[in-house]
């Protein structure tokens, strides 16, 4: 190799930065930066409206809005706090995940690492239908069906687990139309969608890795423990948060299941409480423009905690990014 | 601790599709012999029927015996699992798990071995690092993720890891097909180390490695695709390489093949 190149063959600096332009990618690049635009546009008016508006109630309130049972908005003075929805919601949620979660995570596993392949196809696609459902028929189906067979599995956790607290039953024979009828309807209305998120998931987790634990002489679970889970983590966390996003959010299921009240119980068997989104469309109808704006308030509180959760969920993937299989 | 392999009329099968057809061979204890032979002959599907690898794949199957000292390894009631303990493997490419640290790496299959005690792993890992020849580079960062090495630490990370375990036999499919020449170089070395304490089986599309590190050479081909991979001879590797007995090993090492 010379060490000196001719000068003349020497690419110019500012030539090479400059990038022929087409037609197409001219026009593709002005829609693409149009349509993020008037995204950005529209949710800043959104956020805008709903803002002006849950202010403007929240500078109204008589009660503490943070700490008041009551949504009595129509009240002289009005009197409204989200203590009660608050607790509903996020108590709910929790019910919802824990009992779906692990569930999710077992039938995905089972079908992608233990069930023969005649079998592991179909109950996808039952579960990728039970997804379609829509929420107001999970809602009926929790009203006529869960609510009433509940009652005796109510009775039995009371007597023998009213040790708990949790479990204990102000009034043993009440219906079942509490915040742990709504937790476990919650729980069936995400399964699907967690167990198919996570499926997707763990297909996807190389076979190299799986084969590195077999070669060592795992077997099938500890494969699973060894490379499947660690490498499908991430994934599985991000379903879950896809599941806890529509947990929070059910409004229909809700609504028709609980018998809503503005009681704060830390009893899960008391047919009391309320969730944001149910509120919402229990009060919605008859509020008046001042009520309304109180409505908008608590749903602006029920965006946050969404985004905190999200926030949370991203933290928790990030934090071990390092030995993500992202990289190898 | 090596053992001697003794495989007798060996096909191994992909659903309907036959890729080796009836192999056997003896493969001595604390030997190193190499696999040659055309890309698609069967090399690796051999390799994997050694450690009942194969049948991980779906549709996969075998016929034939394989005896591991006496013990055939296909028998009624003998568990796959104990057989990949005793027979490590390392992959052409290189595979440590990626979530786990250096030393979890080479710690994962004492503890599914059921070694616990703080201070055995620690001995054990040191031992087997030392002995992959990968110590003295990560000796300071042991609970740093293995994905961080480069590709040939990442590689005597796999055969520290499965060397940790005290196999019997040691399975290499192309171990430095993605390594440079020194990382290559430093396996082929370790390989000479490891020969007098585990029986190995390296494929290699690498003819000066087949005869630098080999005892004896196996020449797979295969009459045409489609049809199944056949052994064609196995010898001392410097007969092999010298005074062939079939015409088309010679063909095929002096790169006359095809
Ligand atoms: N998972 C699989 N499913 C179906 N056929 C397969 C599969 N893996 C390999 N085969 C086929 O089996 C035959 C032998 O493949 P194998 O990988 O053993 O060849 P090889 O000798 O290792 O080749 P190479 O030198 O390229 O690694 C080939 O015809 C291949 O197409
Ligand atoms: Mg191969």
């Amino acid at each position: 190799m010379t060490t000196t190149a001719p000068p003349a063959t020497r690419p110019e600096p500012h030539r090479a930065a400059k990038t022929v332009s087409r037609p197409g990618d001219r026009i593709f690049a002005g829609l693409a930066r149009g349509s993020g635009i008037l995204l950005l546009v529209v949710m800043a008016a959104i956020a805008v409206f709903l803002t002006v508006r849950a202010a403007h109630a929240i500078s109204k309130d008589h009660g503490n809005f943070l700490t008041t049972f009551e949504w009595t908005p129509s009240l002289n003075p009005p009197v409204f706090g989200i203590a009660v929805l608050a607790y509903g919601t996020v108590v709910s949620s929790i019910i919802a995940m824990a009992i779906a979660v692990p569930i999710a995570i077992g039938i995905a596993l089972f079908i992608t690492h233990y069930a023969p392949r005649r079998l592991g196809g179909p109950i996808a696609y039952v579960i990728d239908l039970l997804a379609a459902v829509p929420s107001i028929v999970y809602g009926l189906w929790g009203a006529l069906f869960l609510v009433p067979h509940l009652r005796g599995v109510n009775l039995w956790l009371d007597h023998y687990f009213g040790w708990t607290y949790i479990f204990h039953k102000e009034d043993p024979n009440s219906a079942a139309r509490s915040l742990f009828t709504v937790g476990i309807l919650l729980a069936i209305m995400i399964l699907p969608i967690i167990t198919n998120v996570s499926r997707e998931v763990i297909n996807q987790v190389p076979k190299m890795h799986e084969e590195a634990a077999l070669a060592l002489g795992a077997t099938r679970w500890e494969v699973i423990r060894l490379s499947v889970l660690p490498f499908a983590r991430s994934g599985i966390i991000s379903a879950s948060m896809l599941g806890l996003g529509r947990a929070l959010g059910e409004t229909m299921a809700v609504a028709t299941v609980l018998s809503a009240s503005p009681t704060l119980s830390g009893h899960l068997l008391d047919p009391v409480g309320g969730t944001f989104s149910q509120n919402i469309v229990a009060k919605f109808g008859e509020a008046d423009d001042f009520g309304r704006d109180a409505l908008i308030a608590s749903g602006l509180v029920l965006f946050l905690i969404t985004l905190l959760v999200n926030g949370a969920a991203r933290i928790i993937i990030q934090r071990r990014k390092e030995y993500s299989g992202a990289n190898a | 601790m090596a053992k001697r392999i003794d495989i007798s009329g060996l096909s191994a099968y992909y659903s309907a599709f036959k890729a080796i057809d009836d192999i056997s061979m003896t493969i001595e204890p604390g030997s190193v012999t190499a696999f040659i032979g055309p890309s698609g002959c069967g090399k690796s599907t051999f390799l994997r029927t050694l450690n009942r690898m194969h049948e991980v794949t779906p549709g996969g199957r075998v016929e034939g015996k394989v005896l591991l000292d006496d013990e055939n390894l296909y028998g009624s009631g003998v568990d796959p699992v104990t057989v990949r303990r005793t027979v490590g493997m390392v992959f052409q490419r290189p595979n440590p798990f990626p979530t786990m640290s250096i030393f979890d790496n080479v710690a994962a299959g004492l503890k599914l071995n059921g070694v616990r005690k703080k201070n055995e792993l620690n001995d054990i890992v040191e031992r087997s690092l030392k002995g992959a020849n990968l110590w003295n580079e990560v000796k300071d960062r042991l609970n740093k993720p293995g994905s961080g090495l480069s590709g040939g630490q990442q590689q005597r990370l796999c055969i520290a890891r499965a060397i940790a375990v005290e196999p019997q036999v040691l399975l290499m499919d192309e171990p430095c097909s993605a390594l440079d020449p020194i990382s290559t170089l430093a396996i082929e070395d370790l390989i000479g180390e490891l020969k007098s304490r585990y029986t190995i089986v390296i494929v290699t599309h690498n003819m000066q490695q087949a005869a630098r590190v080999s005892d004896r050479t196996a020449f797979f081909n295969l009459a045409a695709v489609g049809q199944p991979g056949k052994l064609i001879e196995i010898d001392d590797t410097e007969r092999i390489f010298s005074n062939p007995s079939v015409q088309a090993t010679e063909d095929y090492i002096s790169g006359r093949f095809g």
